[in-house]
């Protein structure tokens, strides 16, 4: 089985953005730069996979600019076999990520595909499922379990109530949750290692996929800023407060 | 302008989630249909029928429906899609499963997480956890969008909408349901509670929640987690409250034990009032928290629960 992971390159997670003066978007210059988090876990199932002898291959594929070849580095030195980084310096909408994808699934021959569910920059939540409809396979988004079973994949998904349990055909699309697994630190020797292995570079235009879109960013403004109110002494007080001045109790 | 909004159910009751995303449409423009894709809901589609600026209910009742399968239900929406300017649906987990799905079959963009409608093809979503706010603009012919339940009002009940059958079926094979694990609970949904408690790592375990049910049973108040109290296994996952669980907006959000990462304020900070009771002074709850108390919670929930 051929297993293919989506791995974006994102500000890290701890980092505290800050939107431009000039509101055209936030400010990235010098903020730490990382895998996408729902990404690494993209990768640490697709490892367990191989390892548990289901899966011979794992690719990864970043899509973005050329320096997003260090995350595909990340994702060859945790156990993925090659990358393929897909080259612009254009933004690229979900949609034509998940044309990109397509066509590369077609290519390889994938039997699974594994992506995070979001990425913590953009928020949108949407490419697996566009990947998933683009190529008519199954979907198990936002997935808290994954298990190979006869040929297809069961996988549980979190959803507002609790959990729901799906059977797919492979070949099929997972997308991660936070609670799938936990990611494995790289060592040393694999980092090593992980130069030596293959990076395919392509280009969207090379692949057949336009990236232009349909949807423009007019402005990137703060969300409105909340402040600190007043602490309170005691219980009474906060009953106090609650009931006779907030009166929301 | 047409606008179709997606019913979430269960097959016996409409989600609050379908108000939302109603007004939602109200703010885009006057002539709103509502899908309800269920088996066995007819109850569902009679009480879509009666949300005020409904013109019409479509109801494809079809045992392909049953579990609400993306798989199966995308094609629909996408063959009904094609005859309106904008798809909504709530931004919950059945939304953000599906429209992604309808958005790629209709080859156009999806956006998601509405905050405001600013016109019919300017609309503000929150990106970066929400330390941003992005005004996008569409030009696709069709706009399909999830919506932020917690940013617009319920739609009222009095209408009185038409109703018209689909008898449009997928058949499809590549997913199958298998089981649900729902959480049982007598308390309010935490996505439309007025008030919710909400704890922490600082609870320190599972059984210290019965603290919380307990001020939860005289507020009538849901019942919410940060993720650190998920991770740490207190609570099941779906108590919990944040950018990557859900996102509320209670009138009254009493945050407990919770040192306040930015992931947990993403998913409350546009509470009417919060309250954080916390024994470190320094936690970052404390500089969103309209009223703060400093205090072992040990102590202050039994007080509280008898101040009440």
């Amino acid at each position: 089985m051929k297993i293919l992971v989506g791995v974006k390159r994102v500000v890290d997670a701890n980092v505290k953005v800050r939107v431009k003066s000039d509101n055209t978007g936030v400010d990235l210059a010098n903020a730490k730069m990382a895998i996408n988090p729902f990404c690494e876990i993209a990768v640490e199932e697709a490892i367990r996979i191989k390892e548990a002898g289901a899966a011979e291959e794992i690719i990864a594929v970043s899509i973005g600019p050329s320096v997003c070849q260090e995350q595909i580095r990340t994702a060859l030195a945790l156990g993925s076999d090659r990358g393929i980084l897909v080259e612009t310096d254009e933004h690229v909408d979900p949609l034509a990520i998940a044309k990109i994808f397509k066509s590369i699934i077609e290519k390889e021959q994938v039997d699974l595909v594994i992506l995070g569910k979001l990425s913590i920059d953009t928020d949108n939540n949407q490419v697996g499922q566009m990947l998933a409809a683009l190529c008519n396979y199954p979907q198990g988004t936002f997935a808290c379990n994954a298990e190979l079973k006869d040929g297809k994949i069961e996988v549980s998904r979190e959803i507002d109530g609790g959990e729901q349990t799906v059977l797919l055909n492979l070949p099929a699309i997972v997308t991660t949750d936070l609670r799938l697994n936990e990611p494995r630190y790289a060592s040393l020797p694999n980092i090593m290692k992980a130069k030596k292995k293959p990076i395919d570079t392509f280009t969207p235009a090379d692949l057949g996929v336009d990236v232009s879109t349909n949807l423009q960013t007019l402005s990137v403004e703060p969300p409105p800023e909340r402040t600190a109110g007043i602490k309170v002494e005691s219980v009474e007080a906060l009953v106090d407060k609650l009931r006779n001045e907030a009166k929301v109790i | 302008m047409s606008i179709l909004v997606i019913a979430e159910h269960d097959n016996s009751s409409l989600k609050s989630g379908t108000l939302n995303a109603v007004s939602a449409a109200v703010a885009i423009g006057d002539d709103i249909d509502v899908l309800v894709a269920g088996s066995n809901s007819d109850g569902v589609a009679a009480a879509a029928a009666q949300i005020n600026a409904v013109a019409k209910v479509i109801h494809a009742n079809n045992a392909c429906y049953e579990h609400q399968l993306a798989e199966s239900v995308a094609p629909l929406v996408a063959d009904l899609g094609k005859n309106y300017s904008h798809v909504l649906a709530a931004a919950s987990t059945t939304g953000k499963n599906l429209l992604p799905r309808v958005a790629a079959l209709l080859d156009v963009a999806q956006i998601s997480d509405i905050v405001e409608v600013k016109s019919e093809n300017t609309f503000v979503r929150p990106i970066y956890a929400g330390n941003a706010l992005a005004t996008v603009q569409s030009s696709d012919p069709i706009k399909v969008i999830t919506v932020r339940t917690t940013a617009f009002a319920d739609a009222e009940a009095g209408g009185s909408a038409s109703m018209e059958s689909s008898d449009f079926i997928v058949e499809q094979a590549a997913a199958q349901f298998i089981g649900e694990q729902l959480s049982v609970s007598e308390r309010p949904e935490l996505t439309s509670a007025s008030i919710i408690i909400s704890g922490g790592r600082g609870m320190q375990d599972g059984e210290n929640f019965v603290l919380l049910e307990k001020v939860a049973d005289k507020l009538g108040a849901a019942i919410g987690a940060s993720r650190a109290a998920v991770d740490a296994g207190f609570v099941p996952n779906d108590y919990q409250v944040g950018q990557t669980g859900k996102i509320v907006a209670p009138d009254l959000y009493i945050a407990v034990g919770i040192s306040g990462a930015i992931q947990h304020l993403a998913g409350m900070k546009d509470s009417k009032v919060i309250v954080a009771i916390n024994k470190d002074e320094e936690a970052p709850i404390f500089q969103v928290a309209d009223y703060g108390l400093v205090a072992d919670l040990f102590k202050a929930l039994p007080e509280l629960e008898q101040a009440l």
